[in-house]
């Protein structure tokens, strides 16, 4: 059987150089969605093909890599994506923040602060923060062309309304650098304030819906709200139960059936470092 | 020519011997039994017997076989089958609670009572082409397989933080017993949906996903196991076991819904398939969800919301019937076609003359 | 002072067949014009040409604005003409699940345009459309009601109001009273006729109904087969048609 033998990080390098001028436009237009040909990667479209893509284009050799899911290095596809590119790039891994020059990650920013060495790139599985108000494309793209953003507010007027408060808790829809309101992939609100002014470049890749987004360094992000409900995140009553952090984003886990809980962090090179610095 | 005046008998004949010659392949090739087929092709023959509405592994291989692999094909065959079959009554409801788990994952909580179990998937293999896997596959000794795990949603439930399922009060009407009528109760609308094609609930499933009827879900629960089948026969009075199936399950936990007099509670959508079907029940509960639109009071605006769209399409033999019903012959109705348009283009260049 | 709308010989084909062909109109700000017809005489079209919702395959549309500045719709940007449309103008749709967001309730269907101009004060936004809702006699505690929930009359009503919450000066009417009952009408009608004359309003109706354009309109212009066959001031025709067909219309529909 013949088996092709692979690039250096999987894809050929016409690939790279066309993920490549995509990710230029899109750092030149913070938040604007930019189209491109994404390619079949050989795992599933929505587990994180765009990040990968985006992840292989600008992977050098002499890149460290750490990959999470949720915050965490040892999450199942966070492993099958690091494994990814060990097997086909050769590069080095890590699990701690601070090493890492390329960051993939899925639903989550590092609570380590990042630095101006580092390339944060996100898994996006819809880009389109008009999506579920205009499920077409052709008019979601007049409406960013056109910055006719209010429909926006409609969906956290009508939380507020129902619900008391604005009542999106991820994928919470923020304008870049006042001018596109982005879709920050389904991170939870409570990273949406590290996306602001934030020294790392931040890549989105969706591989499915083929588009490519950036938010260059120290580029203001805002989240939506309203002046009298202005945008808030979510504290937790205990900390962590294992590092006793009380800043950081904490996963629950159910300890038996009878409604035993508890409060972790979701990060777990944050939580290993406190541990150990406690 | 394909079907003459006469001739067609013949032709079929010939049909037929070309379609045996072509499934045998060629003859220095050994033939593929139907065990190997079960064995081997597995996923495929659940697929046979999730659509085809059938649980006998031995006639889905068969099916497999005898239609060259093609599915949709081999369903028609087990559906065909299966209406033949003597009917002895309805078993009690299987318990996927009292399920032996093979595998079994939340996308909910991080971790579980039970714990998060892999178990055999594709999910984290990297889809790489590797002729070597059949060399080298080393025998792998199956897991005891965990049981009496308790269900992610129930948890919840015991907060109150999801819906109760609403016992109808009614016995579950049988889809294949009875003709369908819109609205259709949830039960009906799950068995049809069990039986519908994989490929076109994905589709749906994904809609939903990209705004065609939100629902917000995440896989509450996705189980695979074997689950003990009761019947109740009449001379006895009592429940006894008569066998074990596979099956799939997977809970969605969908988008919170209250009112002024209930506090807001997650919703649900429910899978069930035969065999080993994951992609098949997240797809079945995606639909359910969006299908329950009317019942929980939200717009219906999305193809996935529409219950006779869904529900009159997802038959795949049915489908694949009137499709390919085109390749039947239509002389009749295409030549008083032809004539119309003849008549009406003459008539338009009677007038086009006169005008100039 | 000049026009508000001057319309200049719009027409529209489709295709081979004339949808309306060579209208021309003036209105004044505060005036009330009811395009009147039977169904196939143009009249929706030439609203829709109008309107900006379709483009007229000849003829200019020009509009005032409120900087007093003069523009050809057709010369606007699209950013522009939206603009216009979500702001200083007002559509009225037969149906009112084309003029609603039928997904989201009632209070964010008034509010959805003062968000769109840049409203970002949830409580400002709400007493608006709170007020809103009372002019158009809607009780407040329907605020939070999705508009399925809303009676024909009622989704009407909530149509208007969320025209009508940005201050437009030019609203665009098509049968507005279409489908309802007839007390659920006259109810409407009066409530138009209040709005219309307190806000100084200028709106152009379509109806195929004499009595809606007789309550509503000051001017009226009677479209058959494509063309503006009559045009003058509502009572005049009413009282005096010249037209064959207009004769037609009035005695058909006012001795009953």
């Amino acid at each position: 059987m013949n088996v092709p033998a692979y690039n250096f990080a999987y894809l050929n390098e016409q690939t790279k150089r066309m993920i490549r001028r995509a990710l230029l436009k899109a750092v030149a237009i913070p938040g604007y969605q930019v189209p491109f040909a994404a390619r079949e990667m050989p795992m599933p479209l929505g587990w994180g093909t765009g990040g990968v893509q985006v992840t292989a284009a600008i992977l050098t050799p002499e890149d460290t890599l750490k990959v999470i899911d949720q915050g965490a290095d040892d999450t199942t596809n966070a492993v099958s994506i690091r494994r990814f590119f060990v097997k086909t790039a050769g590069v080095k891994t890590t699990e701690v923040t601070e090493e890492a020059t390329i960051i993939q990650t899925r639903h989550r920013i590092p609570e380590t602060p990042l630095t101006e060495k580092q390339t944060l790139v996100f898994q996006v599985p819809i880009p389109e923060p008009l999506r579920f108000l205009e499920p077409r494309e052709t008019e979601t793209r007049k409406m960013h062309a056109l910055e006719e953003y209010g429909v926006m507010h409609v969906k956290l007027y009508e939380d507020i309304a129902r619900f008391g408060e604005i009542a999106t808790s991820y994928d919470y829809p923020a304008l870049v650098n006042d001018r596109y309101v982005f879709d920050p992939s389904p991170i939870p609100k409570f990273d949406n304030p590290k996306l602001d002014n934030c020294p790392a470049l931040q890549l989105f890749g969706a591989g499915r819906e083929k588009r490519i987004y950036a938010i260059p360094p120290y580029t203001s992000v805002k989240s939506l709200d309203f002046e009298d409900y202005p945008f808030s995140i979510p504290r937790w009553e205990k900390p962590c139960e294992i590092c006793g952090s009380r800043a950081s984003y904490l996963d629950e886990i159910v300890t038996d059936d009878k409604g035993g809980r508890m409060f972790v962090c979701s990060d777990t090179d944050h939580c290993r470092k406190q541990k150990s610095a406690a | 020519m394909y079907v003459a005046v006469k001739g067609g008998e013949k032709a079929i004949d010939a049909a037929h011997r070309l379609l045996s010659e072509g499934r045998r392949g060629d003859p220095s090739v050994p033939e593929i039994t139907t065990e190997q087929i079960s064995e081997q092709l597995a996923l495929a023959v659940d697929r046979v017997m999730n659509e085809g509405s059938l649980y006998d592994r031995g006639l889905a291989s068969l099916a497999v076989k005898q239609a060259r692999g093609d599915l949709t094909e081999a369903i028609f065959l087990v559906r065909a089958a299966r209406t033949t079959l003597a009917r002895f009554g309805y078993t009690e409801p299987a318990n996927t609670s009292a399920m032996l788990i093979r595998r079994r994952v939340s996308a909910a909580f991080k971790d579980i009572p039970g714990g998060q179990i892999l178990g055999p998937t594709f999910d984290y293999t990297h889809r790489l082409l590797d002729a070597g896997f059949d060399r080298t596959s080393p025998s792998l000794v199956p897991e005891t397989p965990s049981s009496e795990i308790p269900k992610v949603l129930a948890m919840l439930g015991q907060e109150g933080l999801i819906e109760q399922p609403q016992a109808s009060g009614t016995a579950p009407g049988d889809v294949t017993q009875e003709p369908a009528s819109f609205p259709m109760p949830r039960d009906q609308r799950l068995q049809t949906l069990a039986r519908g094609d994989e490929g076109f609930l994905l589709s749906l499933a994904y809609s939903t996903q990209r705004g065609f009827g939100r629902t917000h879900p995440f896989a509450g629960e996705i189980r695979l196991g074997e689950v003990e089948i009761e019947f109740t026969p009449v001379e006895l009075g009592f429940p006894v076991v008569i066998g074990e199936v596979t099956l799939t399950e997977c809970e969605m936990i969908n988008q919170f819904i209250g009112s002024a007099d209930v506090p807001p509670q997650f919703t649900r959508g429910y899978g069930l398939g035969f065999g080993h079907c994951e992609r098949k029940v997240m797809s079945m509960a995606l639909v359910d969800r969006s299908l329950r639109a009317d019942e929980l009071g939200e717009e219906r605006v999305a193809p996935a919301q529409d219950e006779e769209f869904v529900i009159s399409h997802c038959d795949n033999v049915q489908a694949t019937g009137f499709v390919e019903h085109l390749k039947l012959p239509h002389y009749v109705d295409f030549q008083s076609e032809l004539i119309l348009l003849r008549k009406l283009r003459a008539e338009a260049n009677v007038m086009q003359e006169a005008a100039e | 002072m000049s026009a508000l709308l001057s319309i200049e010989r719009v027409s529209k084909n489709y295709g081979p067949r004339i949808g309306c062909s060579d209208a021309s109109f003036e209105l004044w700000p505060g005036e009330v014009l009811a395009i009147v017809g039977e169904s196939g005489s143009g009249k929706t079209t030439l609203l829709k040409c109008i309107s900006g919702q379709m483009e007229p395959t000849s003829g200019k549309v020009r509009y005032s604005t409120r900087a007093g500045r003069e523009v050809a719709l057709d010369a606007m940007s699209e950013a522009e003409r939206r603009f216009l449309i979500r702001t200083d103008w007002g559509f009225v749709h037969q149906d009112a699940r084309e003029g609603l967001r039928m997904g989201v309730s009632a209070g964010a269907n008034v509010g959805e345009r003062l968000m769109a101009v840049g409203e970002r004060h949830y409580g400002r936004i709400r007493s608006t459309a709170l007020d809103w809702l009372g002019r158009v006699e809607i009780a407040g505690d329907r605020i939070d009601d999705s508009p399925w929930s809303y009676s024909g009359g009622m989704r009407q009503r909530l149509q208007i109001a969320r025209n009508l919450v940005t201050a437009p000066r030019l609203i665009f009417m098509d049968e507005p009273t279409g489908g309802l009952d007839v007390s659920v009408q006259a109810r409407l009608l009066d409530l138009l006729r209040g709005l219309v004359r307190r806000l100084g309003l200028a709106a152009v109706i379509v109806t195929h109904d004499l009595a809606v354009a007789r309550l509503l309109s000051t001017r009226m212009m009677v479209m058959q087969g494509g063309r503006v066959i009559e045009t003058g001031l509502t009572d005049q025709i009413l009282e005096d048609p010249q037209q064959p067909y207009t004769q037609l219309l009035v005695s058909s529909v006012l001795q009953v």
